[in-house]
């Protein structure tokens, strides 16, 4: 379980996030959802430990955000940060491989190699396997940091904005993915989500953020409705159910 | 990789070899020790600057960065232009050998660690804004050093000129011993780092993810770029002539085509041999071949200014 309690960030003298608490339970995905500066990406910065935290108290399991080591986090929480530009020139493999560094800091054994095959062929990488990552697709290098977040077999798996800039084959292409792992291998996913339909049709929780704080959570039938859109996201969309789920009327 | 890298040592031992061996007149009693000294110089220069230009290409993720644009080397030729100034030529001249290697490596040092402890405190640790003020206060120490050299004795700085280039012609064993106690444990801990390293060049936050604390592993590399430039410097003068020094930039760049890998096990050693080719080789040139008495540092320039502009204009990614 990720707890938060009473978390709030400032960046320059601006509050971005106020007093948060939040428990995401473990097991399936969590969508974070909400206008554009609502510290969706700070408050999974946060969690990430991508950003110090100064005030407010992050636990995933029994670690402590802040008070446990780098490494040992490595081994529960993987992260996806939202730039995935990597200067140095790899290949699709060796960027999968680093997915096992927290686990054997530099020297890997025939159980890595073997669980970074079986990463590459779970997201379909082994025919560009030994291409290097500038000559692959947005959609495929994303698949690339995935598969390298599960060969890294944490519990938690953190995403930011991973959607950005993939058509839509990409996109839903990777959150089936993502479902597939929260399912199949009982991961705890929590992404930051831009889209509310793929929120809708992928999540099995909502975190709706507005101003720092939290809007509304629950399951996206439940949250997702036109009073969300109205006073979150400030736009008179509307929503119409399909097969029970709701959609947004873009 | 592993057979390039057997190839590049062979090379070196034969550039060895030929520097040593090659138009040998008179006692070996006396002729050994004597290029025996410059050699070993040479490889320490050779391997400490390498290794450093490489841990720093890493930390800034950018390839056409070497250590000097922090302003090592002009740091190092204001303190001697100081010094020429206050004591004189000859008051200079008579100073300890040791005593100016243990101010030199101190005051590289120190710097380089002040400009780091300043920005980690003030700005948030930003590795491009320390380079930048880096660059920006290499401009200030020279500006001084021009300013104060204008001032002195045309003689003394005749003195001065002459032992701003690196110059692997006068090396004290005493001073190649000192050098080398510095040198040596810099170069263990930068091999002991070469797994974390490979992690923080995929960028700070997949690093972090990765449990890599990028804020540490760059501190400690830049002491490691530090204590190395400092080290190399003191022993044989800077490697450039005033503007950036060329010399990691060009044996990075061939050993990326060498050895085409990320993966600093490789690039580590591949960087040290192939700047030690280039020293080696260059010098038996320069000094046997052509019996010039041009500093090679000033040819390394020349082409290094030429590769630069390559670099910068082949340059496919930004």
């Amino acid at each position: 379980m990720i707890r938060l309690s009473g978390v709030s960030h400032f960046i320059g003298g601006a509050q971005i996030l106020h007093d948060i608490s939040l428990d995401l339970p473990k097991g399936g995905i969590t969508a974070l959802i909400g206008p554009n500066g609502a510290g969706k990406s700070t408050l999974l910065s946060l969690i990430a430990r991508l950003t110090p935290l100064k005030q407010g108290e992050i636990t995933v399991d029994t670690l402590k955000i802040g008070g446990c080591s780098d490494r040992d986090l490595a081994r529960v929480l993987a992260i996806m940060a939202q730039s995935t530009h990597v200067s140095a020139r790899l290949r699709v493999r060796e960027l999968v491989g680093f997915g096992r560094y927290p686990w054997h800091r530099g020297r890997p054994g025939p159980a890595d190699h073997a669980l970074i095959e079986a990463a590459l062929e779970r997201f379909g990488l082994l025919p560009i396997a030994d291409r290097f990552l500038d000559e692959i697709s947005g959609g495929q290098r994303q698949r690339a940091f995935v598969a390298m977040a599960f060969a890294q077999d944490t519990d938690y798996l953190l995403l930011d904005e991973p959607l950005n800039n993939l058509d839509i084959a990409g996109a839903r292409g990777l959150m089936r993915l993502l479902r597939d792992m929260a399912d199949r291998d009982d991961k705890t996913i929590l992404i930051v989500l831009h889209d509310i339909n793929y929120a809708a049709a992928f999540a099995d929780r909502i975190v709706a953020l507005k101003n720092g704080r939290i809007a509304a959570t629950g399951a996206p039938d439940q949250v997702i409705s036109d009073t969300l859109l109205r006073d979150v996201f400030d736009t008179d969309a509307k929503i119409s159910r399909i097969d029970g789920r709701p959609f947004v009327m873009v | 990789m592993a057979k390039r890298l057997i190839l590049l040592s062979a090379l070196l031992l034969v550039a060895c070899a030929i520097y040593i061996g090659l138009g040998a007149e008179g006692a070996w009693r006396f002729l050994l020790p004597y290029r025996a000294t410059k050699l070993a110089s040479m490889l320490l220069v050779g391997i400490g600057l390498s290794v450093a230009t490489v841990l720093f290409q890493t930390i800034t993720a950018n390839r056409i960065l070497t250590p000097s644009v922090m302003g090592f080397d002009a740091l190092y030729v204001m303190v001697l232009t100081v010094l020429v100034h206050v004591l004189g030529g000859v008051g200079y001249a008579s100073l300890p050998a040791a005593l100016l290697f243990a101010m030199n490596v101190a005051g590289m040092t120190v710097l380089g660690m002040l400009l780091f402890g300043l920005l980690q405190k003030g700005a948030r640790g930003d590795i491009m804004r320390l380079v930048l003020t880096g660059l920006i206060l290499g401009i200030l120490l020279r500006s001084v050093t021009e300013f104060l050299q204008r001032m002195i004795d045309p003689a003394e700085f005749q003195m001065v000129q002459s032992v701003s280039f690196a110059r692997f012609t006068q090396v004290e064993p005493s001073l190649l011993a000192l050098s080398a106690l510095v040198t040596l444990p810099a170069l263990a801990l930068a091999w002991g780092m070469r797994n974390r390293l490979d992690v923080l060049g995929l960028g700070d936050a997949t690093a972090t993810g990765l449990g890599e604390n990028p804020k540490s592993g760059q501190a400690q590399a830049l002491v490691l770029i530090c204590i190395l430039v400092a080290a190399s410097t003191a022993l044989v003068g800077p490697m450039s002539g005033g503007g950036g020094s060329f010399f990691g930039l060009i044996v990075t760049a061939l050993a990326h085509v060498i050895t085409p890998s990320e993966r600093h096990r490789i690039l580590l050693p591949s960087a040290a041999l192939t700047g030690c080719i280039i020293l080696v080789g260059g010098q038996t040139v320069m000094e046997r071949l052509l019996d010039l008495t041009t500093p090679l540092t000033v040819v390394i320039e020349l082409i290094g200014g030429i590769l630069f502009l390559v670099l910068l204009v082949k340059r496919k990614r930004a």
